[in-house]
């Protein structure tokens, strides 16, 4: 599992591209010597899984947005409401007309923000207006072309929605529609509007402000939607908004921003009389790194199977046995090579070591018999996993993590009750007060109801009996604390009329009591408790690698997936140029030590030979450089020049530019006939 | 009454009805009708009139323009992106706009001529107003622009005047090479008794004009200090009304009974002065909470949500980008070398470092140096992958770190850090670093 290493820092692009390689993928999986009837199952199960993770991932990932769109959906319908209800009522007169702004706060993963912004206005144009525009801050850089791009996406909109009517109103629209540029302002916006509205009004008949039998409202608002608001220039946004809130009467608009980082950077880029044109309501959109961990055991999954042959078994439980049954002798021997059941083996007694080596039969029920244990390892792992977070997720300090994941990768790593954190979190549990501790064990115990295996019921069964009893402490606690009151009153009486020395003394007498003091029965019965959930920890958390056939099941080997993750260019690049044998596959290349093989593309040789030089590089020492590697066979270089120079120039230049538009070299005014290094060149010197 | 409209050429009605339509603006209003003279006769080339925000600049003069019915046309030079927007407009609603045909991207001269030519055909009876909103804008505008239409008059031999409004004084807008000065007329703010008077004087139907002058009485009392925009303050009166109504509406209070409703009252504004006011909380957002009274649960601003979440590494690039724009590069050594040897800060300084980095504001810094600080601080071992650069980008694209310079992208390119002390401490204490132990202004 790599998904906290992994997820610490990076974004998710959503791997949709991924799909179309696992089609090819099958001709990857039958490669090698393995049966290709096992290769191809495999595959088969690898696409079904794939299936069913990319549902999973698209229903979490739907429900995440469902709640915030709908709010905002919500939001601009408000809004509507409101500009249709105005100048009516003494209220909406006197209030200064506010635009009203939805701020959307989407986290900073800006690649996924696409995919949001492109459902909410789908969703607006669906239900609530068919007037959407969304802008980039890249393309807005100036306010003509912030108002091209909205006045065309606004009026476009309008003419895509009634295509009967397109007909008719064409010669307005066509004719109206801001190509030329310089004639974009609202006005033109605002009379199309109004000519929209009337238009409607005439195929309607009844009162102008009466609703009509269309889907919508009849002023549909025309919402703006600010992609990226942070990466926009501040005065163009401040010009626009203040002509925007000049046409608010004749106009419905509704802002929607789309921001990042923070909502305070509304702030930061409208002054008070700018941002006091607006109405501004928050959204915040919910993290994502349960969406981010899902997408990652994805890529994981598809590692696995790929390097994995054993991962047919990697299926439902009766599948997998069923399979097993139908293993070949090399299929056995490649159990046998696992490292878990080489551990596993080497514990047996010797006569049963020997069966296991010898006999296919007996692999087979052994793992057969592994494999049931395996499964309900499981089924016993992931709802103790959740009741240790639900007890250690309200500790101070979150001794074991805040979230499930943080505690999910301790168990799966070590054996989580050997680790310090765990320690410090069964002794602050040994402090809660009991009502935490019977609201903490009730959560557990409704965790542990569904899908209960044998081992779990005897659990449920005790911990309603420890919840029983901490109940059935409420009406023996009247005795403990009449008790404890004689106590109380017996110590004052001691305390009275002593000098400071003995009060002193009376005083450590007293702690010294207490805490020899025989504890309360909650106290007893708190610590039975806690021994008793942290003995369940330790029969189920066990890590997987603890579990003999684990590694059909479980994927560790993280760095290549992060490797496939995390692409690095650079190192590629260097990797390229330096040992050029890797990428061409060519022995005859490899060069050992400094030296620079001759054979090498131009491009090699000419960087190995940059690498050695300072920030600033001469470029016909360079040259020479060059010659003398090239010529280096025994010739003499400056036997031939006449002719062989100028094809050598030729390569040699050229191979200077490829470096150039490699990135590291570029020319430099300081010295007309050097280039200056650009990787690192300063710190070599 | 300070000072009586009064115009031959138009009636008494009509001015009374004007000004009863500018309550305490009579003065200036009478100055500019006085300029205005007679329907035919010739006006002042232009007249700029300045004050601040919401103090009846446009509203006295379009007052006066349209309730006497003078020809003009108002053009928000916000609006106008291109010089021929504007003259588009001028046009269009001067004379008859099928008339009027600019080309491409008219200059100034063509915008004389072709006003001449339809001038031509319909004289000015009466004298033109061009008013110019927000005419600070002209002053970005081509050079020509500004004064040119100061002195329009004359280019068009037109019975015309140009009058610019503007929240800045003519000062600030006199060009270099000198133009026509243009007659100015300011309009002052308004005193604590006028915002009263005015804001008096819309009073909720329902209640009766004593009670809601006791109202804006207690609004003024709260707000005055702070602002005096008019439009504001209306915008916070009514959105505060019905709170103060209410224990009238629930038979509570008798309107008499005013210190009820003032202690009522009081708290809310105080709040509402630190929210809507602010804009932190929408009118919206401060209206529901008003009605639902609900006094716990209040609502969280926007600055409130000052946290920013960032990936791992984003944070460390971002401490390493702070670090490089407020330290001196020659402290790298001192402050992420191991072995660096002692160096007294005394002795060390250049002169002009010596003042505090954090006052002169964050300086570039090549990405070398981004990355060079960013891997001695990082505390694992990290490859230089797509992905450390591609948040690098990031963090440019969400404005917390801003490129220096526009060479192209294979030049070593520069950066600054623009986010403040506070956000870097906040986020350096998140991955547990202690920041201030690397600043040089702090050691």
């Amino acid at each position: 599992m790599a998904t906290s290493s992994v997820s610490k820092g990076c974004f998710v692009f959503k791997p949709t591209s991924k799909k179309r390689k696992t089609l090819s993928a099958e001709d990857y999986f039958t490669d090698g010597s393995e049966n290709p009837e096992n290769s191809r199952l495999r595959f088969q199960l690898f696409q079904s899984q794939w299936q069913d993770m990319k549902e999973e991932v698209q229903m979490v990932h739907d429900d995440l947005n469902k709640k915030i769109l709908d709010s905002l959906l919500e939001f601009i319908g408000k809004s509507v409401a409101s500009f249709q209800s105005r100048a009516v009522g003494w209220e909406s007169r006197m209030r200064a007309s506010e635009i009203p702004t939805a701020a959307l706060v989407l986290g900073v993963n800006v690649p996924d923000h696409d995919v949001t912004f492109q459902s909410l206005s789908d969703l607006l144009r669906e239900s609530v207006s068919p007037f959407v525009a969304s802008v980039q801050a890249k393309e807005c850089g100036a306010l003509q072309h912030l108002m091209k791009k909205v006045m065309q996406q606004l009026m476009g909109g309008g003419v895509a929605l009634d295509e009967d009517d397109a007909e008719e109103q064409s010669g307005y629209q066509i004719s109206d529609l801001p190509r030329k540029g310089f004639n974009c302002s609202l006005g033109i916006l605002c009379d199309w509007y109004q000519n929209l509205n009337k238009k409607s009004c005439i195929k309607s008949p009844g009162k102008k402000r009466s609703s009509s039998g269309s889907d919508f409202p009849k002023k549909p608002p025309l919402v703006v939607i600010f992609k990226d608001l942070e990466a926009f220039c501040p005065q163009v946004l401040q010009d626009f908004i203040v002509i925007c809130s000049q046409y608010i009467q004749q106009l419905p608009l509704v802002f929607v921003f789309g921001i990042a980082t923070s909502p305070s950077t509304i702030q930061r880029m409208l002054p008070h009389s700018v941002s006091s044109l607006l109405c501004i309501e928050l959204f915040q959109s919910l993290s994502c790194t349960q969406h981010l961990a899902t997408v990652i055991d994805k890529l994981a999954l598809f590692e696995h199977f790929f390097g994995q042959p054993l991962s047919v078994l990697c299926c439902e439980e009766e599948e997998a046995l069923a399979q097993v049954r139908q293993f070949s002798h090399e299929d056995v021997e490649k159990i046998l090579q696992l490292p878990s059941i080489m551990r596993y083996v080497e514990k047996q007694e010797p006569q049963e070591q020997v069966k296991l080596l010898t006999s296919d039969d007996h692999v087979k029920v052994v793992t057969q018999n592994l494999l049931k244990d395996l499964c309900s390892y499981h089924r016993n792992f992931y709802p103790i996993l959740r009741c240790l977070h639900l007890l250690t997720s309200s500790l101070p300090k979150f001794p074991l993590g805040k979230q499930i994941r943080e505690l999910h990768v301790l168990c799966l790593e070590n054996n989580v009750w050997e680790s310090e954190e765990y320690e410090s979190a069964m002794q602050l549990l040994r402090m809660l007060a009991k009502d935490e501790l019977v609201a903490a064990l009730q959560k557990c115990v409704e965790v542990l109801q569904p899908g209960m295996t044998k081992k779990l019921k005897e659990v449920v069964h005790q911990l309603k009996d420890i919840i029983a009893k901490l109940k059935m402490l409420d009406q023996l606690s009247d005795e403990t604390i009449s008790c404890e009151g004689e106590q109380e009153s017996s110590s004052g009486k001691s305390l009275q009329k002593t000098d400071l020395f003995h009060l002193q003394k009376t005083l450590m007498e007293m702690r010294e009591t207490r805490r020899n003091k025989a504890k309360t029965p909650y106290e007893v019965l708190r610590n039975h408790t806690v021994d008793y959930l942290d003995s369940l920890v330790k029969m189920h958390l066990l890590p997987p690698e603890s579990q003999p056939l684990y590694e059909v099941f479980y994927y560790s080997s993280s760095a290549t997936v992060r490797r496939h993750l995390n692409a690095t260019p650079r190192t590629s690049i260097q990797t390229a140029l330096s040992h050029p044998h890797y990428y061409l596959q060519s022995e005859a290349l490899k060069s050992e030590g400094g030296t620079i093989s001759k054979a090498a593309p131009d491009i090699c040789i000419i960087y190995k030979l940059h690498l050695e030089c300072g920030r600033l590089i001469n470029l016909y020492d360079w040259l020479q450089a060059y010659f003398t590697v090239t010529a280096a066979d025994g010739q003499d270089p400056d036997s031939a020049e006449g002719h062989v120079d100028e094809m050598k120039h030729a390569r040699f230049i050229r191979a200077v530019s490829e470096l150039e538009f490699l990135g590291f070299i570029k020319s430099t005014k300081q010295k007309t006939d050097h280039v200056a290094r650009l990787t690192w060149g300063g710190c070599q010197t | 009454m300070p000072a009586e409209l009064r115009q031959q050429g138009y009636s008494e009605a009509q001015l009374r009805l004007v000004s009863e339509k500018v309550p305490c603006r009579e003065a200036q209003a009478a100055a500019l009708l006085a300029l205005f003279g007679e329907p035919d006769h010739y006006s002042f080339p232009s007249i700029f009139i300045y004050g601040h925000r919401a103090m009846g600049k446009s509203h006295v003069t379009l007052t006066l323009l349209r309730e006497l019915q003078m020809p003009h046309v108002v053009v928000s030079c916000v609006e106008c992106v291109s010089p021929g927007l504007l003259f588009e407009q001028v046009l269009g609603s001067l004379f008859d706009s099928s008339a009027v045909t600019l080309s491409r991207s008219p200059s100034l001269s063509d915008f004389v001529r072709l006003y001449r030519q339809l001038c031509a055909e319909d004289s000015a009876k009466h004298t033109r107003y061009i008013v110019l909103d927000r005419a600070e804008v002209l002053r970005d505008m081509s050079a020509n622009l500004l004064p040119g239409f100061l002195r329009l008059q004359e280019l068009v031999e037109d019975n015309v005047t140009v009058i610019l409004l503007s929240e800045i004084v003519w000062d600030k807008f006199r060009p270099s090479t000198g133009c026509f000065e243009p007659l100015q007329l300011h309009f002052p703010d308004y005193s604590k008794a006028e915002l009263q008077q005015i804001l008096a004087q819309d009073s909720h139907p329902s209640y009766s004009a004593e009670l809601y002058t006791f109202y804006i009485n207690i609004l003024l009392g709260v707000f005055y200090s702070v602002c005096k925009d008019l439009r504001e303050l209306r915008h916070l009166a009514a959105l505060n009304f019905p709170k103060f109504c209410e224990p009238l509406e629930k038979g509570e209070a008798e309107e008499s009974d005013t210190h009820k409703l003032w202690r009522n009252i009081e708290p809310h504004l105080k709040k509402a002065m630190q929210t809507v006011y602010l804009r932190e909380v929408s009118s919206f957002q401060w209206e529901e909470q008003l009605k639902q009274d609900g006094e716990t649960q209040s609502l969280r601003g926007l600055s409130a949500y000052a946290h920013v979440e960032l990936p791992y590494y984003s944070k460390f690039l971002l401490i390493a980008a702070y670090l490089a724009s407020y330290n001196p590069a020659r402290t790298d050594r001192r402050f992420f070398v191991k072995h660096h040897g002692k160096i007294r800060k005394t002795t060390f300084l250049k002169k002009h470092e010596k003042t505090s980095n954090h006052l002169l504001g964050p300086k570039p810094f090549p990405l070398d140096r981004l990355l060079a600080i960013f891997y001695s601080v990082v505390d694992s071992r990290v490859a230089p992958t797509a992905s450390i650069f591609s948040q690098i980008s990031s963090l440019v694209t969400l404005q917390l770190l801003t490129q220096v310079g526009h060479d192209d992208q294979l030049d070593n390119p520069k950066y600054k850090c623009t986010v403040s002390l506070d956000f870097i401490r906040a986020i350096a204490r998140t991955v547990g670093f202690d920041i201030l132990r690397y600043l040089y202004d702090f050691l």
